[in-house]
């Protein structure tokens, strides 16, 4: 016990004494929840549109007032003639551009029916997407109020409600994705470096000759690692409470030990990179492009799995983020209890132990 | 007076498929003796050495190391030898005082027996200056002798030396080579593998390994005339040659 206490030492001398493992350690975390929380945002605020009204009555005037009160749209110029519709796309200036038709309250009043034209910048097509249907949500809003007093024959009114994340919040999104990024960064790449680094200076072969088994010797390189990620996943759901507002709705307990439990499938992951990889820079390669990559891309944590083509869908299940992210998801944000995780607690932890029993064999195998 | 037999090598053989690294080598070494295990680079002298010092298994053959067996004491073994490996293995990122404790904790010494290790050590190497600097910053001679007195902490009955003097200048291989007599004064048994022939002129006894076998085993001076050589250079290339 006393020699694994002086091994834990000099490892957190290693780490506290090289800024570059530190900066890994703690800078990035922080800077990266800030940035994916502040600046990484698939909501709509303050979209900047302009206006077309060829008829100014008192209709339009009100239709116009309703879409700049809301919070979603600040109307940044009105134009008079269809000729520079194109040319206001092309300066980028605005998103949107609302064509109101000639006579808009007469043909309302008279034919009943009047059109307006909404058109969007779809170079980015999911902004676009939104902007419009958010657009037809005012005007349907105005219309029922118009028809308030009148009886329609039949009527389907789509009342959505959304759950668990009612302000469609993309943070609420990105803070799982970024702590189990976070996560997998910190355990597996700083192990997978750290046990390299001894590899390449030639002391992993004195601690191999030295009375210590090499199961304490992996263990005592793993520790540090365990319990920095940890205090690392504290710090992400403190900031996400405190500066995000971000519910943790579920058990805090629960959250602490899936997050262990997936810390340690990363640790393993790192010793497994460390046993096919003989320099330093090789273990970083193998764990950015075989693990980052995979995690921001296959995980569901940026874009959604079930729109991905079906192999991509498959391998998918072989990436312990995605099951962490469902994980943390419920709850975080559904407040759910073992009882509705545990076939992603079950995954999650048979594959800790495939890596776990992989890593120890190709040990063995690179001892013999 | 009957000497003691601290290594005993029957017939040692490592096979990696159908290529024999060691091909069924065997020696002893006394106590207290420099036993020097020369060899042309891949020769099978390292692979022969790791399986001595337990981190490689034999394929076959017999072998015990300061009494143990290395197929089933492997661990026993390595709490009794010391090793220090071509590299200087040293951590660069901490002091010169931190490595000592470190090594010296991982071997199971008491704080105290540490704490007064360090203080011989120190002053032995004349560290006193730089006992608080980082190993990183000293000179690679130093860095060598302070890597040899760690292999040395535990007082270990062997110390197996992996090129111990590659890249240093020729005074500090001699300054090295005292504390190597030294050590070996004390009743430390001496493995020490070089392909710097002067340094065999060294050693009590030299092996030579030519493709994984043992060629030559003798003092240098019955080895110069086994061979008719003036020099151990010329054994060396006598028998590498064939």
């Amino acid at each position: 016990m006393k020699r694994f206490i002086g091994f834990i030492k000099k490892e957190f001398y290693h780490i506290f004494r090289d800024r570059r493992s530190l900066f890994i350690l703690f800078g990035m975390p922080i800077a990266q929840i800030l940035l994916f929380g502040f600046a990484i945002t698939n909501e709509i605020n303050n979209v900047d549109i302009a206006i077309l009204d060829s008829s100014k009555d008192a209709v339009t005037e009100e239709i116009i007032h309703k879409i700049s009160a809301s919070k979603y749209f600040s109307i940044k110029q009105f134009i008079e003639k269809e000729s520079d519709i194109e040319g206001i796309f092309k300066q980028g200036k605005v998103k949107a551009i609302l064509n109101f038709e000639k006579d808009f309250s007469k043909n309302l009043v008279k034919d009943h029916k009047a059109t307006i034209q909404i058109i969007t910048d779809a170079t980015d097509p999911n902004t676009a997407n939104t902007i419009a249907n958010f657009v037809n949500a005012i005007l349907q809003k105005y219309q029922k109020s118009l028809n308030e007093n009148l009886v329609v024959a039949y009527q389907i009114v789509p009342e959505s409600r959304m759950v668990y994340n009612p302000e469609l919040k993309s943070v609420y999104m990105f803070v799982p994705g970024v702590m189990t990024i976070i996560l997998m960064l910190v355990s597996a790449m700083m192990t997978s470096i750290s046990i390299t680094r001894e590899k390449e200076m030639g002391t992993m072969e004195i601690l191999l000759v030295s009375p210590l088994k090499p199961i304490q010797v992996i263990v005592g390189k793993v520790f540090p690692y365990i319990f920095l990620s940890i205090i690392n996943a504290v710090v992400i759901v403190v900031l996400s409470i405190f500066i995000f507002k971000m519910p943790v709705q579920g058990s805090l307990f629960l959250l602490a030990l899936e997050s262990i439990l997936f810390i340690v499938s990363a640790l393993a992951l790192g010793i497994l990179i460390s046993t096919v990889s003989a320099t330093q820079q090789t273990a970083m390669m193998i764990s950015l492009m075989g693990l980052m990559l995979p995690v921001i891309l296959l995980s569901g944590f940026i874009f959604p799995i079930s729109s991905m083509p079906v192999p991509l869908q498959l391998i998918s299940n072989i990436i312990p983020a995605k099951w962490f992210i469902i994980i943390i998801k419920g709850i975080m944000l559904k407040g759910v209890g073992l009882e509705f995780i545990w076939k992603e607690t079950l995954i999650l932890l048979g594959m800790t132990v495939f890596f776990i029993a992989l890593s120890v064999r190709k040990y063995k195998i690179r001892l013999a | 007076m009957k000497r003691e037999k601290v290594i005993q090598v029957a017939g040692l053989t490592k096979r990696f498929g159908d290529f024999a690294a060691v091909d069924a080598i065997s020696f002893d070494v006394y106590r207290g003796e420099i036993f020097g295990f020369l060899g042309a680079n891949g020769a099978g002298k390292t692979t022969a050495m790791k399986m001595l010092i337990g981190i490689s298994n034999p394929t076959s053959g017999q072998a015990q190391v300061a009494g143990f067996d290395v197929f089933t004491h492997a661990e026993d073994i390595k709490k009794n030898i010391g090793y220090m490996s071509q590299k200087f293995a040293l951590y660069d990122d901490l002091t010169v005082r931190e490595n000592i404790r470190f090594f010296g904790g991982i071997y199971g010494l008491s704080r105290e027996r540490i704490k007064e290790k360090s203080d011989a050590l120190i002053e032995e190497l004349g560290l006193q200056g730089a006992a608080h600097k980082l190993v990183g910053a000293l000179p690679l001679g130093w860095k060598q002798k302070l890597s040899f007195s760690v292999a040395l902490i535990h007082d270990p009955k062997i110390v197996f030396l992996d090129e111990p003097t590659g890249g240093v200048d020729p005074i500090t291989r001699r300054q090295f080579w005292e504390m190597i007599y030294k050590a070996a004064h004390q009743g430390t048994t001496v493995f020490v593998t070089t392909h710097y022939m002067d340094e065999a002129e060294y050693c009590d006894r030299v092996s030579i390994m030519v493709n994984g076998k043992i060629e030559a085993l003798d003092s240098p001076k019955q080895l110069k005339e086994q061979f008719q050589a003036a020099n151990m250079n010329d054994v060396f290339l006598k028998l590498a040659r064939g």
